[in-house]
């Protein structure tokens, strides 16, 4: 039911915002498609200003993970995981999760393959996938268009709050679906 | 920080792919992501050009102020250094209501905008401000009421309830939320202690 009334509003939203918003601008004497135009020549510059930040950001996770890295990285995590009694698969999504949104969403989908989407890892999976935020992707994108290069705190406050919701993911699903 | 961690990563994929005795993959993985990052960009051009179109109308017939004046206890308290009448206020409420709607798309173009206007008033152009950490705390735990895509994932491979996971990820957000202000806080507060500590000593 919920779900339903949920599924409703994200289909409607995107019309619904670009239906009322300029109807609302044309109200109120706006002239709406000159200061669409203005708006877009904005957003066009910011996007090609962020290319050199995510190119840096890119090319480094791509070569930690291709190369093998991430699994010797995750295998070091090994025995914390087993403390935690979290599947040794989850491991490398959870690594990825702060670093690349596509990349886990992949390992996501590998893993429903394999196991089912009803099986407790692959419930897991997608709960991580629909917890947190790929931060690193975010600071990067965000502090790169506006030429910040100096996070001070951002990284740790950001990373803190993954780790958070990776734990309560696995808590949650050993509760309701464990 | 984010030197050590560039640095980090790159250097181990390159020694483990060495180890490894494969080396090639490092060239053909950086190369390849270089590519599907300047992709990434020129996909984001269209959608960036249509939502801050989009947000310059709501600006222009003075929505977005509404909005904001509405948000305004929850918002100064969140972000003290930010004034209250600030146009980076309605772009941070914007730039979260996207996000919790699921709308990751028109989420980045106002979360950019955000950034823009914060950086107006920051007085340290090269390096984050308080208000931006607090916003990047905020924006990279936010809540979505409607995770769409692991949703459809799920019902392709046949799960008989694809939608139960919503429950459980709004309470592990919600959780993720509450510690990424936290410690976005404390590190506030301890900046701010030592600022006066220099001041007096």
């Amino acid at each position: 039911m919920l779900v339903n009334v949920l599924n409703v509003i994200s289909q409607w939203a995107i019309p619904l915002l670009l239906l009322l918003i300029p109807l609302y601008g044309f109200m109120k004497k706006v002239p709406v498609y000159e200061k669409f135009v203005e708006g877009a020549e904005e957003g066009f510059r910011t996007a090609v200003r962020i290319i050199p930040f995510l190119v840096g950001m890119m090319v480094a996770i791509s070569v930690f993970r291709a190369s093998g890295a991430m699994m010797v990285f995750s295998s070091l995590l090994k025995p914390i995981t087993d403390m935690i009694a979290a599947p040794a698969e989850i491991l490398p999504l959870a690594i990825m999760r702060p670093l690349s949104g596509s990349a886990v969403l992949g390992m996501a989908t590998e893993i429903m393959r394999v196991h089912g989407p009803d099986s407790f890892i692959g419930r897991l999976a997608s709960v991580m996938q629909g917890t947190t935020d790929t931060t690193f992707f975010v600071l990067t994108v965000y502090f790169g268009s506006i030429g910040v290069y100096r996070y001070r705190y951002a990284v740790v406050s950001g990373l803190s709050a993954d780790i958070t919701g990776f734990l309560v993911s696995l808590y949650l699903c050993h509760r309701l679906f464990g | 920080m984010l030197n050590m961690i560039w640095l980090l990563l790159l250097v181990s994929g390159i020694l483990v792919a060495a180890w490894h005795g494969n080396i090639e993959v490092v060239t053909t993985a950086a190369l390849q992501a270089a590519r599907d990052a300047v992709e990434v960009c020129l996909n984001l051009v269209g959608i960036m050009a249509l939502w801050l179109g989009i947000m310059k109308i709501a600006e222009s017939g003075g929505m977005v102020s509404v909005l904001a004046r509405m948000l305004r206890p929850l918002m100064v308290r969140l972000f003290p250094s930010v004034p209250p009448n600030h146009p980076a206020m309605g772009a941070i409420i914007l730039n979260l209501s996207a996000n919790m709607l699921g709308l990751g798309n028109a989420a980045t173009p106002f979360g950019m905008k955000a950034m823009q206007h914060l950086q107006e008033i920051n007085p340290r152009p090269n390096t984050a401000s308080e208000a931006m950490c607090t916003f990047l705390a905020l924006n990279t735990s936010c809540i979505t009421l409607l995770p769409a895509t692991i949703i459809g994932v799920r019902a392709s491979f046949n799960s008989t309830n694809p939608a139960e996971i919503v429950g459980p990820c709004i309470l592990a957000t919600a959780c993720a939320m509450l510690v990424g202000v936290t410690v976005d806080y404390l590190f506030r507060r301890r900046n701010r202690r030592r600022r006066r500590q220099d001041s007096a000593g």
